[in-house]
């Protein structure tokens, strides 16, 4: 039996709301197939699952708000059978299942009827709808004030009176999202020891190639600079793997793959840095479409769980209407993350010695000391730069 | 001006036979006596025998000779001394007068208004004292109207009178010397209820004679801070759903006092509704306060302790409050 569990989907989540399966006990599940809509501080995300089975049972109904781990179906594995009715564990051979020692029947059969018993809160329906509207968490409020102590819409109101009223669902997403962003950030400034550095990267050969390729193309199939960008760092990080990769528990481990966060600004509001996976084996035309479709869906909400848990560094790249350069904070667990300023013509010294104007970048590190150095934060940098100097190894 | 509850009746029925030649009263000592609840005293002298008619000891025979009329074209008023004995005309009133319409297929219909008092507390013993209009609140075809304000004393014979379909309507007898004063010329339906005390805190919801004591309980809830809203039904078929379920959407409690039985009775059908229909706006388990299932005892303290009262009014509405 496979125990599919609510998955972390980004830093400082700690519970999730079910709101929609997408498969049904019976239908057979591929891996990396959306299963489920889980809603978090930020955004309805698409929850995929990675083992291939055939749904058994679905233990969350939706709505349901559960923490981080829990198990939420079960499936069963390829060849698997169904378990006897009681067995929730790989079932023995048959005939042991039917001749159960006679003191284990009454167990199983008793405890599920008092946990149910117990587990049946007094809550005036009134109460429950309020709750809802108000996103008060019924499992908190311990003790009502109503009739046999049963919870009524004054506890529930008292016990939202503790937050700032949602006035609407899009203002308190929004306060959600700044609340989450803030977890983050404050984590990462108190956990990550953070060292910067910044390189300006000659954009001349880069800028050329890319206006020759995208001149034979119609509009919609132009590959913009931040995919150059993006595919440089993913090359760059091939041969620096301290800066791709997770710091968990005191111990860094290495990324496998590289799978870059961009991150993107919401329009109401609010950051997300899902993932492109893959980046270095994707051809920049690949890239192009995952970066548009990815900003599509990040600003629809409908994002997947691996998308989310699953970038090895983040880049930010402020584009054309950006400040000059960005020192980024870093995503925990990730330990590094690679910033762009605006491209924009700059007065470089060429190879002769004559002052030119060429299009530029400034490129900058923030990475965690606790992994990795300066000195190698540079030789990063400077290889960011090669690569971005040999635009057509990039295609 | 200030009258009694008697008084506006009698002001509606004496309107009635007054400007309308084909409206006439018929029922027991309802002519020479001046009515048992002397509704009708002075009437035979005005409008004569032909118009004000004293019947033998018979509801069945009298009530059917109302339908009778009421298919002939008059608007008899039939007056029924208690709803206790009304159950003789059992069979006139549910399977010909309330039928008719839809037996004939549309061709007949029976525009017969019958009073009739109702109700205890007066020591008339148990079969004198009990509440049946809820009974015929249960049957299609007729309409069922419970006059408690002077208002509604005075006016309501005129809607009941307008209307082509049989109507019941039922005098609280504890009513009939409270005293009130009448506004001008209202014109009242017969299809609202009415909201007599805004509130916010819970609904006590009740008609007839339970609705002076309920305005007096929620007048106790106000001195502890509890802001009742009263409902007067006044109609009991058809019932205005609508009136109840908005109140109790603004309050989220409810106590239904109804001086009938709870069991299979007119409260149990308003809970019954609003579960149905506003389940999720409840924040506490309806309540009621209802005659206790006793024959309506003679002795007095029993007589009061078997009714609904101030006390348990008020007592019942803190406990959907909570402690």
């Amino acid at each position: 039996m496979i125990e599919f569990k609510l998955p972390v989907l980004g830093a400082d989540m700690d519970e999730g709301k079910l709101l929609e399966w997408k498969i049904r006990p019976g239908d057979e599940v591929e891996r990396g197939q959306v299963v489920a809509v889980v809603d978090t501080a930020k955004a309805a995300i698409d929850v995929e699952c990675w083992q291939a089975g055939t749904v058994y049972r679905l233990l969350v109904q939706p709505e349901e708000t559960v923490p981080v781990g829990t198990t939420i179906a079960l499936l069963l594995a390829p060849g698997e059978t169904v378990p006897t009715e009681v067995a929730t564990t790989p079932a023995p051979p048959a005939p042991a299942t039917k001749r159960r020692p006679p003191e284990e029947k009454p167990a199983t059969a008793k405890v599920p009827a008092t946990v149910h018993a117990a587990a049946r809160a007094r809550i005036s329906p009134a109460a429950r709808k309020r709750a809802k509207e108000l996103e008060v968490d019924l499992d908190r409020i311990t003790s009502g004030s109503g009739p046999d102590g049963s919870v009524v819409i004054a506890d529930v109101e008292r016990r939202a009176g503790k937050k700032p009223p949602a006035a609407a669902g899009q203002e308190s997403r929004g306060q959600q999202m700044r609340q989450t962003i803030a977890a983050a950030m404050s984590r990462s400034k108190r956990e990550i020891p953070h060292y910067y550095l910044a390189e300006t990267i000659p954009l001349r050969k880069a800028a050329e190639w890319l206006q020759a390729k995208n001149a034979e193309r119609p509009m919609e199939k132009r590959v913009l600079m931040a995919v150059l960008l993006i595919k440089a760092v993913g090359i760059a990080l091939q041969r620096f793997r301290e800066f791709n990769g997770f710091y968990r528990d005191g111990a860094f481990r290495p990324g496998e793959g590289v799978h870059v966060g961009i991150a993107i600004f919401l329009r109401d509001g609010g950051l997300v840095a899902p993932a492109i996976h893959d980046v270095p084996e994707k051809t920049l035309d690949e890239l192009m479409s995952s970066l548009s479709e990815l900003i599509q869906r990040a600003r629809a909400g409908s994002l997947r769980s691996s998308e989310l848990s699953d970038p090895t560094i983040t880049v930010t790249s402020l584009g054309d209407t950006g400040a000059e350069l960005v020192h980024g904070v870093i995503y925990p667990p990730q330990v590094a993350i690679v910033g762009f300023g605006r491209v924009e013509q700059r007065a470089l010294v060429d190879e002769e010695g004559g002052v030119i104007a060429s299009p530029a970048v400034t490129a900058t590190l923030s990475a965690d000391h606790r992994v990795s150095d300066g000195h190698r934060g540079a030789l990063f940098l400077a290889a960011l730069r090669e690569v971005l100097q040999q635009p057509e190894q990039l295609a | 001006m200030n009258l009694t509850y008697r008084e506006a009746l009698r002001q509606g029925l004496h309107e009635a036979l007054a400007k309308d030649p084909d409206v006439f009263l018929m029922g027991e000592d309802v002519g020479r006596y001046g009515g048992s609840y002397a509704v009708s005293k002075g009437m035979l002298e005005e409008f004569g025998p032909e118009r004000v008619r004293d019947t033998p000891l018979s509801e069945l025979g009298f009530v059917g000779a109302g339908i009778g009329a009421a298919l002939g074209g008059m608007k008899p008023l039939v007056e029924i001394m208690t709803v206790n004995f009304s159950l003789l005309a059992l069979d006139q009133i549910v399977i010909s007068a309330a039928l008719l319409r839809y037996m004939s297929g549309g061709q007949f219909s029976v525009p017969l208004v019958i009073r009739m008092g109702t109700g205890a507390g007066r020591q008339l013993a148990a079969q004198h004292s009990h509440s049946l209009e809820g009974w015929y609140a249960h049957i299609p075809g007729i309409k069922i109207v419970t006059p408690a304000t002077i208002a509604d004393a005075r006016w309501m014979l005129k809607a009941a009178i307008a209307d082509p379909d049989p109507v019941l309507l039922f005098e609280h007898a504890q009513l009939y010397n409270m005293e009130g004063e009448l506004g001008g010329n209202i014109e009242v339906d017969m299809h609202s209820a009415r909201v007599m005390r805004p509130g916010k805190d819970v609904s006590l919801i009740t008609y007839g004679g339970s609705l002076w004591k309920t305005l007096e309980a929620a007048g106790t809830l106000a001195a502890d801070g509890i802001d009742a809203e009263v409902l007067d039904l006044r109609v009991l078929r058809p019932l205005d759903t609508a009136a109840v379920l908005g109140s109790v959407r603004k309050t989220h409690r409810v106590v239904i006092i109804d001086e009938g039985w709870r069991s299979g009775g007119l409260s149990a059908e308003i809970m019954a509704r609003i579960a149905e229909q506003t389940l999720y706006e409840l924040d506490a388990p309806p309540a009621r306060v209802c005659s206790e299932e006793v024959p309506m005892p003679y002795a007095k303290h029993l007589e009061d302790a078997a009714l609904p009262q101030h006390d348990k009014i008020v007592s019942a509405a803190r406990g959907v409050l909570g402690p």
